[in-house]
């Protein structure tokens, strides 16, 4: 399965990665990080397709993205 | 669990999973101080997997400016060195010039950075050849001081130093910083990307790998259109929005000059310094 890995204390809830994922696999969480925002997390791990886009706009290289060998 | 066992799994993983995106190693672990959603976050990313790509992290050194980067000797794991506000080519000349021929040079450089205060550095290091690469984030603000009016500022945009808009027949207008080096003899490759979407980030980190790699050739420059969302007063993904609507039909992307693309103003002109006549002596007599 792809995994999309997301560094929450990093994550600054910019929302561009959200804007970025065509199947809207991502949203903000309810919890928050050390630096008071609400990081994004996965809602949907398993539709995911590893295109990378989200992991692309991230402007602090918070996301990383593994593709599952089947 | 035993460790064997927690062995097993972790190489299950490992040979189940293809890493597709990571951050690269050139970064360093450091939370950056930007605000949320600002491109400066990718720009530093993009060079940083440039480096990463070509394997020159040992070989790098890069010159930070004064501006919102001001802290990127922080964030790259590089060698790294401060420059005075606008100075940092004239600092790069000095490195360029003092290590051996096989370094990599760089400096990373905002629009108040650059445009402003270093523009007379800039054009003279770029009329000089320097073998270096600018990387020029435009993001038509000054950030860093409260989002004052910079000499990119489109017309008619709204800054705190000018609140009705910017006014081009008492402020001038906006300064297109790499059609005004592509009017100079020296450089080797000018390109402008933009950072507003995932195919101009494509696009963008292609243009930093070609002026890396033409580097040694002579002087490079790549100007990144970038957002500041805070400056803009709008949210990330609208400046994105608005830097698409406002700023590139403006500020044209794509490569100016490079090994395809070589303008008139790059061909080599040696005149032979004698009066127009073709007839002239040197004021001897024949």
């Amino acid at each position: 399965m792809n995994r999309v890995a997301i560094d929450q204390d990093r994550c600054k809830a910019c929302r561009l990665c959200i804007g970025a994922c065509r199947f809207e696999l991502l949203a903000l969480g309810k919890d928050l990080n050390a630096k008071g925002y609400h990081p994004v997390e996965v809602l949907d791990a398993s539709k995911c397709v590893a295109c990378a886009q989200c992991a692309t706009l991230c402007p602090e290289g918070a996301i990383a993205v593994y593709r599952g060998v089947k | 669990m035993s460790e064997q066992t927690q062995a097993q799994i972790q190489t299950q993983t490992q040979t189940q999973e293809k890493v597709v995106f990571e951050r690269t190693r050139v970064l360093t672990p450091k939370h950056t101080h930007y605000c949320p959603g600002c491109t400066h976050g990718i720009a530093h990313r993009l060079v940083a997997e440039v480096i990463d790509e070509l394997g020159i992290q040992e070989k790098t050194i890069g010159v930070c400016p004064v501006g919102c980067s001001v802290l990127a000797y922080d964030y790259f794991d590089l060698d790294m060195q401060e420059a005075a506000h606008g100075r940092a080519p004239a600092v790069a000349t000095g490195i360029r010039r003092v290590l051996p021929p096989d370094r990599y040079v760089f400096t990373y450089q905002g629009d108040g950075d650059l445009a402003s205060i270093g523009m007379a550095e800039i054009v003279h290091a770029a009329n000089r050849g320097e073998k270096l690469t600018v990387v020029f984030i435009n993001n038509g603000i000054y950030g860093m001081t409260g989002g004052q009016m910079a000499p990119t500022t489109l017309p008619g945009m709204k800054t705190t130093t000018s609140p009705y808009g910017r006014k081009p027949e008492e402020c001038g207008h906006p300064i297109r910083v790499s059609e005004l080096l592509n009017t100079l003899v020296a450089p080797r490759f000018i390109a402008r990307g933009a950072l507003s979407s995932v195919k101009e980030i494509v696009r963008a980190k292609r243009l930093i790998r070609q002026a890396f790699e033409l580097q040694h050739t002579g002087f490079t420059f790549v100007e990144l259109l970038s957002t500041c969302p805070t400056g803009w007063g709008l949210p990330p993904d609208k400046a994105m929005r608005w830097l698409e609507h406002n700023m590139m039909p403006f500020f044209k992307t794509g490569v100016l000059r490079g090994p395809d693309a070589m303008p008139e103003a790059a061909m080599p002109y040696a005149p032979d310094l004698t009066v127009g006549d073709a007839k002239s002596t040197n004021g001897k007599e024949a």
